[in-house]
């Protein structure tokens, strides 16, 4: 029993959960990170210390940082959590409930079909990982490339601002330019 | 030999496919010219395969090209095959000829119309069905082109299809064939199961063989043929949809429905003359409706004013002339007289078509008057289409042609003297309408002023059609006028001789002598009424039993109120409380159910995003679950 | 250190999935619901971790990388579309954005 693992999970699984059911946004974007960070100690202890490092870094650090950023350009402040409380009647989980936990039943079944399944072995070097990337899936580095230079052009062309759409008042009946 | 045949038929058909295409894309000019070259060029091809069978002339008498094996099922084995002996040679150059004539004519008189192509593509296909009817080697392939010019009659008939008058007259020439075309398929049917094949060499021969004469069998399908017949040819009691056919354009009433599509009952019997001699009571039947028909309407003719009514019941009349021939057993003087009435009957309706032009549409001949100064081709041709329908003696084809019917019906064994004496009074009424015609067009007191003749593609037809009124009587003169027998030795292998009673050489003068006057009498009273004194005839006709005489006989003797009363109004009182039946039950039933399901799925195209991720979530699961559990 | 049950990683996977799957379906904020994709991301990226290390092959680790890029450039992309979409609506409600319908 890896007592280390099981608090992270614990601590992963609850922050996940505190972060779905907040009202306040920034709350909740901040229960994700800590969740990330559980889970970065979760892939420590399987044994992959760069992957770890790098979810901090880039899914914390970086995405979640673009999060805050929107949530603040956005400025939801006071009005936005009321409204946010009033979306979310109780009424409204059961059906997720259901959704997920019929997922999650077939899953474990699937998984208690098959068990005991093995244990994590030793850590998988990051050079090895490094070496793999970059000369057997080194296509996939210039798919991920691509994929980003497309994002990162979509990003900015959806940034933009147009002046004829600031004029438009009340309730958007023109996307046109999305 | 084969490759012309098949020329022959293949031309016309090739043409239809090209103008009905392209559609109005075409052209006029361009329509024009393939639409006639297209028949010309099988007329040259019908003259070479001429040339070529008069002398190659094989043993049995007649050439066969085979295309494919059409139908081999059971014991029914059906050739796609096509068949020259003497008499289909007679009919395809007569039909590809007049054809090519009345096409060049069509050029310049449908000029400006709006469907130029569509009217030469459907002109190509009637004259590639009629051909591919009188070329048959099989029955099967005779009912197909039977069927084709059915289909090429209604849809010339119905060209101008804006108007509601042609669209119904179309309308009720077709079901009327349709109407004889069933008991033609049945005939074929009987034969078929009866005899086994439907080669018509095998089927006459085996007739000839397993059935005997005045049997219940051969009767019957000689009857089923027969009333096939009288619905193509318009004899009674299905001639009613022809007067009103002629609410198509002339050319098409000239082809169609005077010189071609209607004489093909006659080629019908006379192809099958072997059948009909097995079911004596059967050609006595076609006699007499021939008889009755060609007196019917020669009285009906009489009171018509519309020119082109007129001939359509002289048509009628003169197609009971062949009929009466058939049913004497006189096969070869029927298609002589089919051959001659195609040349003068074509050319009177193109001559028709110029006066009808010219006055601007006026058809009422009582409105016409003195065009023979102003048109003065057109009234020779006219007066040269009227004598051959009368059959003035000597320089007219109609002479020989008629002359020949009437003494074979009066010499047959199976012909007779009240035949021949309806044949003598018909001869008697066609004199008189039609000269009753010539004189109300051309004599008289110009009313209306006509703009004048067309050009050469117009008038050389009709040039070409009174020559060969003049001369075509020529092939075959009675024995005591030089007794010239070509027509007759030609057909000989496939009509035989008729067969007659002995009879002295002074006999036959006085048959046509009798004849001679008939006609000459009728002549004498059209000239005393229509130019002499034509107020002798509006006093006679005062008269008020004569006035309902006359109606009667104008409105062809009341068959088309009889058929109306008995047979149209009552089907279509059933179709009318029919209406509402309980069978539109379920398809409305049908339609309700797609309608409710329709909405029903509807509600699932809310826009709603999460709705859709719902959908995608439950859709996974519901996967896994079939992963899972199979 | 002490070798985990690759059972449990897979249960714990299991479970953030369905937690994130939870929240796209439960809130109508459409910020919360691309947050709780990243979770669902996440969860993805922690089963390749876990079946790298238990088969001791580096490519748990470089599909997990892969997934990071992906979401990246997902995320960047669904902001700026949120941004977007507030800037003409003026909401962020989805059940607003619902033109797409019968």
């Amino acid at each position: 029993m890896n007592v280390l693992f099981l608090l992270a999970a614990g601590a992963a699984v609850v922050s996940s959960l505190a972060a779905i059911t907040r009202s306040n946004v920034l709350h909740a974007i901040l229960y994700l990170i800590v969740s990330f960070a559980s889970i970065a100690v979760i892939f420590y202890l399987l044994g992959a210390p760069f992957i770890a490092a790098l979810e901090i870094i880039t899914y914390a650090g970086a995405i979640m940082v673009l999060f805050l950023f929107a949530v603040m350009l956005l400025n939801l402040g006071g009005s936005a959590i009321d409204q946010e409380r009033q979306w979310q009647p109780l009424a409204a989980w059961i059906g997720p409930a259901i959704a997920g936990l019929l997922i999650l039943g077939e899953l474990l079944y699937i998984l208690m079909r098959h068990w005991p399944v093995g244990k994590s072995g030793t850590i998988v070097p990051s050079v090895e990982v490094g070496r793999t990337l970059f000369l057997r899936y080194f296509i996939g580095v210039e798919l991920a490339a691509m994929l980003l230079l497309a994002a990162l052009l979509g990003a900015g062309r959806l940034g933009r601002r147009d002046r004829t759409l600031a004029v438009k008042q009340g309730g958007g009946h023109d996307a046109d330019s999305l | 030999m084969n490759l012309l045949l098949w020329l022959i038929v293949g031309l016309p058909l090739g043409a239809f496919v090209v103008l009905i295409l392209p559609g109005r894309a075409m052209g006029d000019r361009r329509s024009g010219i393939i639409g006639t070259g297209a028949v010309m060029l099988s007329a040259i091809a019908a003259a070479m395969a001429s040339v070529q069978f008069l002398r190659t002339m094989p043993t049995s008498g007649h050439f066969t090209a085979t295309a494919w094996q059409w139908i081999a099922s059971g014991g029914l084995a059906v050739q796609f095959a096509l068949r020259l002996d003497a008499l289909s040679l007679v009919m395809v150059l007569v039909v590809t000829i007049v054809a090519s004539l009345i096409l060049l004519y069509s050029v310049r008189y449908m000029a400006g119309e709006e469907e130029y192509c569509r009217f030469f593509a459907f002109m190509n296909l009637f004259v590639a069905s009629m051909l591919l009817l009188v070329l048959a080697d099989d029955l099967l392939v005779l009912y197909l082109g039977w069927e084709g010019v059915g289909l090429s009659s209604y849809l010339l008939i119905g060209f101008w299809y804006r108007d509601e008058g042609a669209v119904l007259a179309a309308r009720k020439a077709f079901t009327i064939t349709r109407i004889g075309d069933t008991a033609l398929l049945l005939g074929i049917v009987l034969i078929a199961v009866r005899l086994g094949t439907l080669r018509i060499d095998n089927v006459l021969a085996t007739a000839a063989t397993t059935w005997q004469s005045g049997g219940a069998l051969p009767l019957a399908a000689a009857l089923l043929l027969l009333f096939g017949a009288l619905g193509k040819s318009a004899q009674l009691p299905l001639q009613t949809w022809l007067p009103d056919a002629m609410a198509g354009p002339t050319p098409v009433s000239a082809l169609i429905h005077a010189a071609t599509m209607v004489t093909a009952g006659v080629y019908l019997i006379a192809r099958m003359h072997g059948l009909f001699e097995l079911a004596p009571l059967a050609m006595r039947l076609v006699s007499i409706l021939g008889a009755a028909t060609l007196l019917l309407a020669g009285a009906a003719a009489l009171a018509q004013r519309d020119i082109k009514r007129s001939l359509a019941y002289s048509t009628m009349s003169q197609i009971g002339y062949m009929f009466l021939a058939l049913g004497a057993g006189a096969w070869t003087a029927a298609i002589f007289h089919f051959v001659t009435h195609a040349f003068f009957k074509a050319l009177l309706f193109l001559v028709a078509g110029v006066v009808i032009h010219s006055l601007h549409g006026e058809r009422d001949m009582h409105k016409m008057g003195g065009l023979r100064t102003k048109l003065p081709v057109t009234f020779a041709g006219f007066t040269i289409g009227i004598c051959s329908l009368a059959a003035i003696p000597v320089v007219t084809a109609g002479f020989y042609s008629k002359d020949l019917i009437l003494s074979c019906v009066a010499t047959a064994p199976a012909g007779g003297t009240l035949l021949w004496t309806c044949g003598i009074v018909g001869a008697f009424l066609t004199a008189l309408y039609s000269f009753r015609m010539l004189f109300l067009v051309f004599f008289g007191e110009r009313k209306i002023d006509p703009a004048p003749e067309g050009g050469l593609s117009i008038l050389l037809p009709i040039v070409i059609l009174a020559l060969g009124s003049l001369t075509l009587g020529f092939l075959e003169t009675p024995k005591g006028l030089g007794s010239v027998a070509l027509f007759s030795n030609a057909v000989k292998d496939v009509l035989g001789e008729p067969s007659s009673i002995p009879v002295s050489l002074q006999f036959r003068i006085a048959l046509v002598l009798f004849a001679v006057s008939a006609t000459l009498i009728g002549f004498l009273v059209a000239w005393m009424v229509y130019v002499r004194k034509p107020t002798l005839i509006k006093g006679f006709l005062a008269l008020p039993h004569h006035r309902a005489a006359l109606a009667l006989s104008a409105r062809g003797f009341g068959f088309d109120d009889l058929y109306s009363a008995a047979l149209v109004r009552p089907f279509s009182w059933l179709a009318k409380i029919n209406k509402t039946d309980f069978t539109l039950v379920y398809p409305a039933v049908i339609a309700r159910l797609a309608e409710a399901g329709a909405l029903l799925l509807s509600l699932t195209q809310n826009g709603k995003l999460r709705f859709s991720v719902m959908g995608i979530a439950f859709g996974a699961g519901l996967l896994i679950a079939i992963g899972i559990f199979s | 250190m002490t070798p985990i049950p690759f059972e449990q990683t897979l249960i714990l996977a299991a479970v953030l999935f369905v937690i994130g799957l939870a929240g796209v379906l439960a809130r109508r904020n459409l910020l919360l619901m691309l947050l709780s994709i990243e979770i669902m991301l996440n969860a993805a990226g922690l089963v390749f971790i876990a079946g790298g290390a238990r088969f001791n092959k580096p490519e748990g680790q470089v599909m997990f990388l892969f997934i990071l890029a992906v979401a990246a450039a997902e995320v960047t992309i669904g902001l700026a579309l949120i941004l977007r979409q507030d800037h003409c609506a003026r909401t962020l409600d989805a059940d607003a954005a619902d033109r797409l319908r019968d």
